[in-house]
């Protein structure tokens, strides 16, 4: 689990502890932000940076903070990171700064980056807390813009906003809201468990 | 009576027609985390409703007699989640010191509140309608009291899943997320409420 090699580092955050789909972290922008790809590459992409950031910054300050207000302590930085991402998606996309609305803000209480903060960059040299960050910011998007793609092509019948099944589509409008995010996901979870009970089999 | 209308109506839109956790998405984590047992669930609920009626107050007042006079809008989120953090931390030693037998009910989940999105969310969405400060309370509370319907509700539905014969591929979170789904499609019955 705790590689020190810089691609399985890398890797472990996309795939082997996806943090959605495996760790199921981060469960509240994963649900309200997967309503098209295009939001979900832009919340992706942001918590991603916040992640890459924090990392980096708590991991070179991992000799200096004292072990007692280190959880407050990491929630300052983080929150300094959305902050910088809320003002830079506010001055150059407000479109998409307009559609993710509140849950700019709450990146700071994503429990991913918490997560990894505590049980990596306080741990590891700063070079690897980046790529685990890379990795786990990476892995989230992807995440994302699956469960966004299913849902874009059910409730919407396009991708990316382009129209697939064209104009007569009559889509659920369900897989948008609410419930579809629960069910996407749900249904995302079996389908990985049957995989992963095929491979034991397989390999006996 | 028109302010009791428009406190009435805040409550009931955020109790059932925007519930926080199953329309809105905010707090999913504790939601799927803390929702085992019918009692873990009312401890957290608790928890949560006491935290967010007091972060609602607390960050209106920085808001408007801190950030607002001095330009520092932009430091709003910094500065919510600090109060948050602090707020948790000192009700957690209040707890321990004056109510023990409360302490004990409920400890365990105070740390947790801090990084609960409704209670960041609740404090960030108050600011956004420009709820005033009675206002912003009723809505936090009322956010809280959905928050803890839903999880009740919720938890009540694992206790019986965890009796019943579940494909294996579904056990656990899968079929968790999915009896969720259906819930949250029954609060979105009273989507049609226009208040």
């Amino acid at each position: 689990m705790m590689s020190k090699n810089p691609i399985g580092t890398f890797l472990n955050g996309i795939i082997k502890e996806n943090p959605v789909l495996v760790l199921l972290l981060g469960m509240c922008p994963t649900m309200a932000t997967s309503t098209s790809v295009k939001n979900a590459v832009g919340m992706g992409l942001a918590a991603t940076f916040v992640l890459v950031g924090s990392n980096l910054a708590i991991s070179s300050l991992r000799k200096v903070i004292p072990d007692k207000i280190r959880i407050a302590s990491y929630i300052v930085i983080i929150a300094g990171f959305v902050t910088l991402v809320e003002m830079l998606l506010k001055a150059y996309v407000p479109a998409l700064y307009k559609s993710l609305g509140v849950f700019i803000p709450l990146i700071v209480v994503n429990c991913i980056i918490l997560a990894r903060a505590e049980a990596y960059a306080s741990k590891n040299r700063v070079f690897l807390s980046g790529l685990d960050g890379l990795g786990m910011g990476l892995g989230f998007t992807f995440a994302l813009c699956v469960m966004a793609a299913i849902r874009e092509l059910l409730s919407t019948g396009s991708f990316y906003g382009i129209s697939i099944f064209g104009e007569q589509f009559n889509g659920a409008t369900m897989m948008v809201m609410a419930p579809g995010g629960f069910l996407t996901l749900g249904i995302l979870i079996s389908i990985l468990n049957i995989i992963k009970s095929r491979r034991k089999g397989g390999a006996k | 009576m028109d302010t009791l209308w428009r406190l009435v109506a805040i409550s009931i839109s955020a109790i059932l027609v925007q519930n926080f956790v199953l329309v809105r998405f905010l707090g999913c984590c504790p939601f799927l985390g803390v929702s085992k047992k019918i009692n873990t669930a009312l401890g957290m609920g608790g928890a949560v409703i006491f935290v967010m009626a007091l972060a609602s107050l607390l960050t209106w007042l920085v808001q408007y007699f801190l950030l607002a006079p001095l330009g520092l809008d932009y430091l709003q989120t910094i500065a919510f989640i600090l109060v948050i953090a602090s707020l948790v931390q000192f009700v957690e030693m209040v707890l321990i010191k004056n109510m023990p037998a409360l302490y004990d009910s409920l400890g365990i989940y105070l740390p947790l509140i801090t990084t609960n999105c409704a209670v960041l969310g609740v404090t960030i969405l108050s600011q956004t309608n420009g709820y005033n400060l009675l206002e912003s309370v009723v809505f936090a509370t009322a956010a809280a009291v959905g928050f803890t319907l839903a999880i009740v509700l919720f938890a009540g539905i694992r206790e019986r899943l965890e009796e019943s014969d579940i494909p294996e591929f579904m056990k656990g979170f899968p079929i968790a997320l999915i009896s969720a789904s259906l819930i949250s499609l029954a609060f979105f019955g009273f989507q049609g409420f226009n208040l």
